[in-house]
């Protein structure tokens, strides 16, 4: 597999980002994943794109825009009834800690 | 500026003190669209709880987002009024766990945003440079419940919504302000500028403009940036003010004390008047971008864009320059406030209608401050006439305008309605007949040369007719009687 291109160390800090609990027999088996797919992208990044402009979506399409006209809405009861907790018409969450980041 | 009292530059840090402050700005402001920014939900401030909702701003499964064509127009407005470059721009996602976004994750431009190397002009002439401006959708609001409102005791949080995707436009300036005072004028352009353009309302009470403030200090002479701490929660341009000022003197107090500035977000408090620590930035967040799958790139033609630039407003700095030129003794500070308001056109025509400038620029300073709801610029001009003719006293004349400004209408009417008609010089003379025959020593000292009892005369006669006579339509006459 030559050159290792993810650490052990990198792929638990991912998944601790993602909020993933992995058991060490998981994060073995992942960080070999990893390194696999990143070696498939080394592939890409060995060919020569000289001159070519980068591409920004994989779809040749880009300016889907819709018009600013309000719709329907949905009905709040009925939204918070499928909510784990609800209260005053808002969603009832844990406490929150500190500020949005 | 319309926020009272200012902090003034010299309240600052001294100039002497041998350290510099360097504020850079992040501003957000909502967009004035109908709509969300990749939804149909309503955009609007208020509201109900969560009655702006569905299920893109809900993040539910199988819901997919679509770009408001008029969050970009009004994104291209903004990013050619702070003359950036206009190029092509992706989405991305901003990964994190908070629950005002359902999602797990905001849309953002990262990379590749919208908007990019402009530039502001502060009143003095400086210009400040802007990084770049992109779209973003904006949050959903949460509320602490319980442990008597004290965060780090709270029970529980309740969530509203109706905010999250609301289009923001994120203006991020270079680090070039040098001042607190600096700081206030460059958000109050920056303001002025987006309510110009008609891209936002720009009410910091309301939320819909919100300013991070980023600031270190430096030896003078220095071109090394010191570490820097960012600054949340101001709220209006006189906690800008204030905050930056605390911050720089918190971080000089502590670089003359031998001690290191630490990498912080912090708060600003408006009640105690300083700042403290919300999070350093060591476990700063690694977002996790990453090219958001559902959204395409966006990349304007560069007809659409110049036909935005063709319908762009005059801008506020080019309104003054006009208001300058027709009101040419009137005070800068004036100008600017006209133009703040969004008076400048009523002014404008006041005195194109025939309003002496001076009369007019008094009544739009000083009487107008709540705006000038019925009164338009004919009537305007029209009183502005009538005061100079001698009409009107100013007291009168403010009254009137209260009214014109209330219910519309012509300055004769309203005066009339008010009784302030004004005293024809029959009226006066024979007023003046009867005061001269009641103050026979008085009169008599008056025409010995007395210049004490013009003052008694003229009180007399405004007793006598409750207010209604001009105070120096009846001097003249005094004079011209003494002979």
């Amino acid at each position: 597999m030559g050159q290792q291109r993810i650490t052990r160390a990198e792929c638990a800090r991912v998944a601790a980002l993602a909020r993933l609990e992995l058991t060490e027999e998981e994060l073995e088996r992942f960080t070999g994943q990893l390194d696999e797919l990143l070696g498939h992208v080394a592939e890409v990044e060995a060919l020569d794109v000289e001159g070519l402009a980068p591409t920004m979506h994989a779809l040749p399409i880009a300016n889907v825009l819709r018009p600013d006209v309000p719709g329907e809405v949905l009905d709040r009861d009925e939204v918070l009834a499928r909510a784990p907790l609800a209260e005053d018409g808002q969603f009832r969450v844990p406490p929150v800690l500190g500020e949005a980041p | 500026m319309s926020d009272g009292a200012l902090d003034k530059p010299g309240l600052g840090v001294p100039a002497d003190t041998g350290w510099e402050t360097v504020v850079g700005l992040e501003v957000h402001a909502e967009l004035s669209t109908e709509t969300k920014l990749f939804s149909a939900s309503p955009n609007r401030f208020g509201g109900e709880p969560n009655t702006h909702i569905d299920p893109v701003s809900l993040g539910l499964p199988g819901s997919l987002p679509v770009l408001n064509q008029k969050a970009v127009e009004l994104a291209i407005r903004v990013g050619l009024a702070l003359n950036c470059g206009i190029r092509p721009s992706v989405f991305a996602r901003k990964n994190y766990f908070y629950p005002d976004m359902p999602k797990d994750f905001q849309i953002s431009q990262y990379d590749e945003p919208i908007s990019v190397d402009g530039w502001l002009e502060l009143p003095s002439g400086k210009r400040i440079g802007i990084e770049r401006a992109h779209l973003e959708e904006d949050t959903g609001k949460t509320v602490h419940i319980g442990g008597a409102g004290r965060i780090h005791e709270a029970g529980y949080s309740l969530v509203d919504y109706n905010r999250a995707g609301v289009p923001l436009i994120e203006i991020v300036g270079r680090p070039e302000l040098r001042s607190a005072e600096e700081a206030r004028q460059y958000v109050a352009e920056l303001r002025a500028i987006l309510v110009a353009v008609g891209a936002s309302d720009g009410k910091m009470e309301e939320g819909s403009l919100r300013v991070d403030c980023n600031v270190s200090v430096r030896p003078a002479g220095s071109d090394r940036l010191g570490t820097r701490c960012e600054i949340k929660n101001v709220n209006s341009l006189r906690s800008l003010g204030r905050a930056i000022e605390h911050e720089a003197r918190r971080q000089i107090g502590l670089l003359a004390g031998g001690r290191p500035v630490e990498q912080q977000t912090r708060h600003w408090n408006e009640d105690e008047g300083r700042t403290h620590a919300l999070r350093s930035k060591e476990e700063d967040h690694d977002y996790r971008y990453f090219p958001e799958p559902d959204l395409l790139p966006l990349d304007p033609s560069a007809e659409w864009v110049e036909e935005i630039r063709r319908e762009l407003p005059p801008l506020p700095r080019d309104r003054r320059l006009r208001l300058g030129e027709a009101a040419p003794s009137a005070d800068a500070g004036h100008i600017a406030l006209a133009v703040e308001r969004s008076l400048d056109g009523l002014a404008l025509a006041a005195i194109g209608g025939g309003g002496l400038p001076e009369r007019v620029m008094i009544h739009i300073v000083q009487n107008l401050a709540g705006g000038a709801g019925m009164l338009d610029a004919e009537a305007l001009a029209g009183l502005a006439q009538m005061e100079e003719a001698g009409e009107l006293t100013a007291t009168q004349a403010k009254k009137v305008l209260a009214v014109l400004a209330e219910s519309g209408g012509s300055p004769q009417d309203a005066a009339r309605a008010l009784g302030f008609e004004a005293m024809d010089s029959t009226e006066l003379e024979s007023m003046l007949d009867g005061l001269i025959a009641e103050n026979p020593e008085e009169w008599s000292r008056f025409c010995e040369g007395d210049a004490k009892l013009t003052g008694f005369f003229v009180g007399q006669a405004m007793k006598a007719t409750r207010g209604r006579a001009d105070g120096k339509a009846v001097t003249q006459l005094l004079i011209s009687r003494r002979g």
